[in-house]
């Protein structure tokens, strides 16, 4: 799909790569700065988390319409050992605080829409959107 | 008109000002402006947006550098936005659940709440006061027909919910049970059996159950390894121990309680309580028991109730008006 580009997330490097590839589509879609550093953000949080948890999967990173209005739209997919408890890892507190998972529902904050799913021994699918103001 | 619409406006206004002349006054506007934007959730990351878009328009030619240094800004201070907000959200569930423990302390004193009786020839006084804010102590008094009160003071080991849950499960497992009132020894015998099975194996309940005959004016009473209270002779002005022997009550299903009678004359004094009471803790250490007792000398003219309601007031400015246990006290009066 032309809309649709991915990075592979194997190394830390590779979160960089993710990175600066959210923060050109970002710019090309015509989001601000702030938005653009909070797309980025959580590119950033979620591909380290495939990086620490899963070891690899990737990210890709699309352009939507729907309605006249342009979004980007963040996919992180792993075959990771998945998480145990979903709700427990969208729980404020619990990530930061007991270092499992990433900042999750931070994460959920930082975008317009948020999804996941997830299943013990094959992995984690993330989606989360942010629409342009 | 609504803060964001005017934010930047108002944010330009600072800044030129301030680049201009660096008074207090302006820094002062900007605390101002700031403690405005934290209510209107502005976030960190924002604010920096705001300030480089603004240095931009007012100094066009501004060094390429620091255009570039407010890329760094920007992104750690996006960090410390995420924890912020994280913070926020944590505050709000904290909010929601204190306003919970708040109705559930409200339930429990309906469900756990019991009259004074007022009979003839008794002055009769009692405090119940959580550390937290609901109680693990309980106390309740019985009227019935023989012409007899019945008296149970209980503390759940450990204090807050947990202990708040069990003591109301004590409480309707006292009311049916259907033995004979009469003998305390036998209740603690059969509430042990209930406790035994139904309770938490890491929860223990110590009671003391008295019963006072006012015809008689003899008290009997049992406890299942409760605090000691006190017994006051009047005539000799002297105080000794309630000594009541008796396992914890759910330790072991076939535990047998030993039952004691005293005969009380007019001026005597029956004083029960909680280990919240004897384990007042201060800088200097726990409260003695003479500390306690003196306590009670000195109010030893005011009514029952008045005696334990200024011993409270004592205790908790002696504690710096911190509880560390469910304070629980009762004092039973033969009048004169």
């Amino acid at each position: 799909m032309e809309n649709q580009s991915c990075v592979n997330i194997q190394t830390e490097w590779d979160i960089v790569a993710a990175r600066q590839l959210g923060r050109n589509v970002a710019k090309e879609l015509g989001f601000g700065i702030v938005d653009q550093a909070r797309i980025t953000t959580a590119i950033s949080e979620l591909a380290r988390n495939i990086f620490i948890y899963a070891n690899k999967g990737r990210v890709c990173i699309e352009k939507i319409y729907d309605k006249g209005h342009a979004g980007l739209r963040i996919v992180a997919i792993d075959n990771g050992p998945g998480i145990n408890d979903i709700r427990l890892a969208m729980e404020d507190g619990y990530s930061t605080s007991g270092g499992l998972g990433a900042g999750l529902p931070g994460v959920k904050r930082l975008m317009d829409e948020f999804d996941i799913v997830s299943s013990k021994g094959k992995g984690t699918e993330i989606v989360a959107t942010k629409w342009i103001r | 008109m609504p803060f964001r619409e005017v934010m930047e406006a108002k944010y330009r206004d600072i800044l030129t000002k301030y680049i201009k002349e660096q008074s207090e006054s302006t820094l002062y506007i900007g605390q101002k402006f700031s403690r405005k934007s934290i209510e209107n959730q502005v976030t960190p990351e924002e604010i920096i947006s705001l300030h480089k878009m603004i240095l931009q328009e007012i100094y066009p030619d501004m060094p390429e550098y620091v255009v570039h240094s407010f890329d760094i800004l920007l992104e750690i201070m996006l960090g410390y936005g995420f924890a912020y907000r994280e913070h926020q959200s944590l505050r709000d569930q904290q909010k929601e659940l204190r306003s919970e423990i708040e109705i559930a302390a409200n339930v429990q004193q309906t469900l756990l709440e019991t009259k004074i009786p007022s009979v003839e020839g008794l002055d009769i006084g009692a405090i119940s006061v959580p550390a937290r804010l609901m109680n693990g102590d309980y106390y309740n008094f019985v009227e019935d027909e023989n012409d007899c009160i019945s008296i149970a003071i209980a503390d759940v080991i450990g204090k807050g919910i947990p202990a708040a849950l069990c003591m109301s499960m004590i409480k309707y497992a006292m009311d049916s049970i259907p033995a004979n009132r009469n003998e305390p020894s036998m209740l603690l015998e059969n509430l042990n059996r209930v406790v035994e099975q139904n309770v938490d194996r890491s929860m223990f309940i110590t009671m003391f159950y008295g019963m006072y005959d006012y015809a008689r004016h003899v008290f009997s009473y049992a406890s299942a390894g409760h605090e000691p209270g006190f017994y006051y002779d009047g005539k000799n002005e002297e105080f000794s121990e309630i000594y009541a022997k008796g396992l914890m009550l759910g330790i072991d299903k076939k535990t047998k309680y030993r039952q004691y009678e005293k005969n009380i004359h007019p001026g005597d004094m029956i004083i029960l309580l909680s280990d919240g009471v004897t384990e007042c803790r201060t800088d200097e250490g726990f409260v003695e028991k003479e500390t306690l007792l003196n306590y009670i000398r000195k109010y030893i003219h005011c009514s029952a109730q008045e005696i334990v309601n200024n011993i409270f007031k004592d205790l908790e400015k002696l504690q710096d008006f911190q509880l560390r246990d469910d304070f629980t006290l009762i004092i039973i009066k033969r009048r004169v």
